[in-house]
This record gives C-alpha cells, sequence and structure tokens, in this order.
C-alpha cells in the first residue's frame, strides 16, 4: 500500500523506507521557526545547559507578534530574542520590517515542498500549501529541537478533502475552510493530517490555498497539506530557489476518511462567537451590528485578500460608526499594495492600515476591543477574550465579508456590492 | 501515579485563551499564569479549588494556540491532573512537556459530576469517581511519555538523562 504526503516525509525524516498511522517516530527537523517565543526556547536551553543550537542555517528567528514593541514588556522581550539570535548565531533573523511568520518564511524561500517543520506558532501549517509538513510546537519542544534538531511524532491518520465545483462570485477559500468547520466540527482532523486536494485545490491560487492550510489546525490537524504543483515551483524559483522536488500523495494511500466537498452553491460563511464551528451562511446571519471590521493576520493579510477589499469598497465609505483596520501580512505585500495603488483606494474608503505584524488577532495590539462591541475579522480565531475585553464578540468571515460589513455597519452578504 | 481529588467539570472545546487568557502570555512567570486560570469563564475559580483537585471538560480540550502558559497554569494552580474526552494535539504535547498529567476517557467524563470526588491511577489505567463508586478505562500512555510526566517533563528528563548537544 502506498502511502500519504504525511507518512511519506515522516518516512524519510525518520530514515524510514515506510510508516504507519500510530507509529512513534524520532524525526530530523529541516527547518524551525521561532517567533518572540524564542525568549522562552533560550530560557529553557540554558536551564537544561545546553550551549549551542544543532544547526543555525535551519533556524529562523523572527519579530511579529508585537511589532513595533506596544508595551515597555514586550520591548523588554524584542531585546531578549535580538540578543540570543546574536549570542547563538541563529543565521536567519527578521525584525520589524518583515511581517508575519507564515507569510515572510515562505517569501524568503525558506519553505520547500517535501519539508518537515515545526514553529512555535499553531498556524505553522500554513506551510502545507507548499506540500511542506508545518506544524506548530510549544517552546519547551522547540528548545529540544534547537538543541538535537530531532523530535518525536505520532504518525497520524490523513484524511482527505476532495474540493470541486466553481467558488461563486463574493466567495473566497475562507469560506471553504469555514463551512468545514461548520459541517464537520473543530475536531473532524483531531491529530490528523489533511489534504486538499481535487479539480478546485489545483485551480487555486496559492494565497487560497495558503488561508486553507492555515486554518487546518482550527479543525485540529496537525499538518494541512495541498499538493505541490508548478504555482508552487513558479513562486520558490522567484525565490532563490531552482531545485527540490514536487512530491505527492500515492494513488492507492490509506485515507482515514475522504470528504467531497461541492462549492458551486456555497455561500459567504460567518463564524459566530466564540467557537470557528459555530458556522452559519450570511444569509442567515442576523442583524449583527459592527464596532470593527478587520482584515489582516497569517490567514487573510495577503495581496488577492486586499484586492477583494478594494472590489467591494472602492468608490465608497466605510460606515461612520466602523472602525475598519487592514494589515498587510508582510512587507512584501505592503509594498505590492502601495505600488499598485491597493492602499491608497483602501484609505480613500475610510481605512486604517497598520505596519506588517499580527495585530490585534490574538489581542496584543493595534485595534483591541472594548466591551459590548463586535468585530468581524478575515482572521482565524473568535475565542472569548482573543481580541481584547471578554466581553467583546469576534465574527470570523472572509476578506470580502468583512469588506462589505464595514460598508453598512452590520454583518452583510457581500454579493450585494459585486 | 495516583490523583485524588474533587472535580471541576467545564464542556468542550475550552481553548487556550480560555485557560489563560492571551492578555497575560507575556510573563515568564509560573505563579502570575496560575494567578489567571480560568478567570474569564469563571473569576472566582482559583479561590474554590484545593491543591489536588482535578479538571474535567468534555471534547477538544485545550483548543487553539501552541503556548505553553495553559499547562503551565494549570499545574501551577495546583491542579493534580485534567480528564477530558479528548484533547487539542498541541496542548496534548505541551502538557507532557510541561509534566502535567492529562488522561482521554470519554465515559470517565460522563460518569463524573460536577463536585465528585475521583482517583485516578494512572499505572493501572483506571478513573474511580469515589462518590459514585464507577471505575473507569483509561487511555494507556507510551512508555516515553509515562516517563516525562514522571520527569517532571521534558526538560527535567533531559537533565535526569543528561542528553547533551553532541
Amino acid at each position: 500500500m502506498g502511502m500519504t504526503l504525511a507518512e511519506k516525509i515522516l518516512a524519510r525524516a525518520s530514515g524510514q523506507e515506510r510508516v504507519t498511522p500510530g507509529q512513534y517516530v524520532t524525526a530530523q527537523i529541516d527547518l524551525a521557526m521561532a517567533h518572540e517565543g524564542l525568549a522562552a526556547v533560550f530560557m529553557n536551553l540554558a536551564r537544561a545547559g545546553w550551549t549551542k543550537v544543532w544547526d543555525p542555517s535551519r533556524i529562523v528567528a523572527l519579530l511579529d507578534h508585537y511589532v513595533p514593541a506596544p508595551t515597555e514588556r514586550s520591548a523588554e522581550i524584542h531585546k531578549v530574542v535580538r540578543a540570543a539570535v546574536k549570542q547563538w548565531g541563529i543565521q536567519h533573523f527578521y525584525g520589524e520590517r518583515a511581517g508575519i511568520c507564515h507569510q515572510v518564511l515562505p517569501e524568503k524561500g525558506h519553505i520547500l515542498p517535501g519539508m518537515l517543520i515545526v514553529g512555535t506558532d499553531s498556524h505553522t501549517t500554513t506551510y502545507g500549501a507548499f506540500g511542506a509538513a508545518g506544524t506548530g510546537i510549544g517552546f519547551t519542544d522547540m528548545a529540544y529541537v534547537f538543541a538535537t534538531g530531532k523530535l518525536w511524532f505520532k504518525v497520524p491518520e490523513t484524511i482527505r478533502f476532495d474540493l470541486q465545483g466553481k467558488l461563486p462570485e463574493g466567495v473566497m477559500s475562507k469560506d471553504i475552510i469555514l463551512s468545514i468547520a461548520g459541517k464537520y466540527s473543530a475536531e473532524v482532523a483531531q491529530y490528523k493530517a489533511v489534504e486538499f486536494i481535487g479539480p478546485l485545490a489545483e485551480e487555486m491560487s496559492l494565497a487560497s490555498r495558503m488561508t486553507m492550510s492555515n486554518m487546518a489546525v482550527e479543525i485540529g490537524a496537525k499538518f494541512g497539506f495541498f499538493i505541490p504543483d508548478q504555482k508552487v515551483s513558479d513562486f520558490l524559483q522567484g525565490r532563490g530557489q531552482t531545485s527540490f522536488p514536487l512530491i505527492s500523495p500515492d494513488a492507492d494511500a490509506p485515507y482515514e476518511a475522504i470528504y467531497q466537498i461541492e462549492v458551486s452553491s456555497l455561500e459567504p460563511q460567518v463564524a459566530y462567537p466564540y467557537s470557528v464551528d459555530n458556522v452559519r451562511p450570511v444569509s442567515e446571519a442576523q442583524e449583527v451590528k459592527i464596532h470593527q471590521a478587520f482584515i489582516g493576520s497569517c490567514t487573510n493579510g495577503r495581496l488577492e485578500d486586499l484586492h477583494m477589499a478594494v472590489k467591494i469598497l472602492k468608490g465608497k465609505k466605510v460606515h461612520a460608526d466602523v472602525r475598519l483596520l487592514i494589515i498587510p501580512a508582510s512587507w512584501e505585500i505592503y509594498q505590492e499594495a502601495i505600488k499598485d495603488g491597493t492602499l491608497e483606494a483602501l484609505i480613500d474608503a475610510g481605512a486604517v492600515i497598520g505596519n506588517s505584524s499580527c495585530g490585534p488577532c490574538f489581542g496584543a495590539h493595534m485595534g483591541l476591543l472594548g466591551s459590548e462591541e463586535n468585530c468581524i475579522a478575515a482572521i482565524n480565531r473568535n475565542f472569548k477574550g482573543r481580541m481584547g475585553s471578554q466581553k467583546a464578540q469576534v465574527f470570523l468571515s472572509s476578506p470580502a465579508t468583512v469588506a462589505a460589513s464595514a460598508l453598512e455597519g452590520k454583518i452583510t452578504d457581500p454579493r450585494n456590492y459585486l | 501515579m495516583v490523583y485524588q481529588g474533587k472535580t471541576w467539570k467545564f464542556g468542550a472545546n475550552v481553548d487556550t485563551d480560555a485557560v489563560i487568557p492571551a492578555r497575560y502570555l507575556n510573563t515568564t512567570d509560573p505563579a502570575e499564569m496560575a494567578s489567571h486560570l480560568m478567570e474569564d469563564i469563571d473569576p472566582k475559580f482559583l479561590e474554590k479549588i484545593k491543591p489536588g483537585d482535578v479538571l474535567v471538560a468534555e471534547e477538544n480540550f485545550g483548543c487553539g494556540s501552541s503556548r505553553e502558559h495553559a499547562p503551565i497554569a494549570i499545574k501551577h494552580a495546583g491542579l493534580s491532573c485534567v480528564v477530558a474526552k479528548s484533547f487539542a494535539r498541541i496542548f496534548y504535547r505541551n502538557s507532557f512537556n510541561m509534566g502535567l498529567p492529562i488522561f482521554a476517557s470519554a465515559e470517565a467524563v460522563e460518569g463524573i459530576n460536577q463536585g465528585d470526588e475521583v482517583k485516578v491511577d494512572s499505572e493501572a489505567g483506571t478513573i474511580e469517581n469515589l462518590s459514585t463508586g464507577k471505575i473507569f478505562k483509561v487511555q494507556s500512555i507510551p512508555p516515553f511519555m509515562q516517563q516525562l510526566i514522571e520527569a517532571g517533563g521534558l526538560m527535567n528528563y533531559v537533565k535526569k538523562f543528561k542528553m547533551k548537544t553532541e
């Protein structure tokens, strides 16, 4: 019997011909990523008496969760990270002028198909959009990786989502992943690898794929793969990478479950508080007043997301009672959005543009919510208290639905504006 | 190991921000993390619990962030272990690495009411509800991970076995 992408990568990384779900393996890590959590990683290393890292060229460090530092305490953490990067000789470091880790690593050519990648961030699954096995781990696991280059894994079962049909106008890949969470629950992929395949997966842009791989963790997944193809090759060849194999699952690979997802009649989706699987189509959204609208994060801060917002907002004005925040996921995106007029159109419509970082997504800075306030956000989580007040509510949707809602001051179907 | 205490029962999808809100994430002090345990769900939770008490929850406990603050806060607040129908993947790993014992058993959770006294025996693989007399089976834990718990977490395990960089 053949192997899935997760099985192939874990077999290669653990030096075995094949592995099977349920088996525990010790695997060699190809790339380790740490953001502000680096401070805690190095504290663990020092405490355990380690004096050097396994391979400084295979570690990428960056600052993205709170840049520029919003508090004295975060400034101190940044100081610790910068000093640690120098002290331990980490070769790849990105400071204030880069953006969110999961956007920056692919842009800088660090992510290749078939790699096994761990990061101190749950959304490390994003690299699955490039055919890499990326997954989030804690600071202690990361300290172990920094020291040894290895980590134990339980080989996951793989489930497959076969994506078919044509996405209707105003419906985005974000709506597909929200509808999957709504239909099959936030646990459908618990401790499993996910493969998104099928004609629609092939047709999708890398940006759209990244949104779904990113949110694979929100349905519990360890990895969230698309099969790497020519689009991945083209993206990487412009980024200093010339030779790498494209990996794909075997035709007779075993899947624990296969779900057929037909999108031709899919509506824009909204996840209500406080769980990603509390989803209803926008047509069933009750009149929900919006105080803040946010497009950004590792989920939806890419150029195609901003372009969709422009399509809806161009020549119009954001509702007087709504604050619209837009944060491009990286400096590269920020600069492209300046050059092609995207940011000008968004500012004309009344948007506030933030520095490339995680922003308010996880509640640290740049647009937190007060009590009894509602935010519609093109991000990944709507947990209680995540974006400021525990008495605030976050509704998750696509950038299109965020933009349309910003115009009307209530949750709005973007198809009315397309 | 045997863990015994009063149970505190929560629902499904208790996320890492509910265990300890993200606004406290830029601390590295375990005592401070523990002082915010579950405060958005129940601001008086810390006043109610006693050392050794057991946290019980439905499905997908610990979903969300990869931050270790969640298991650290539970452990340092004095709770002895967590019993849930299922755990989110990253929380599951992090708990072993932090030395927080966790046990997955859907039937045990069904058979425990808020406030029941339970005894969890990790070697026997059982959870006994002392209030009702019922005994439940627990999913077994691989030996390596059992050693992590016994050592008090991954870093202590590493020290204990004097693992060093080559």
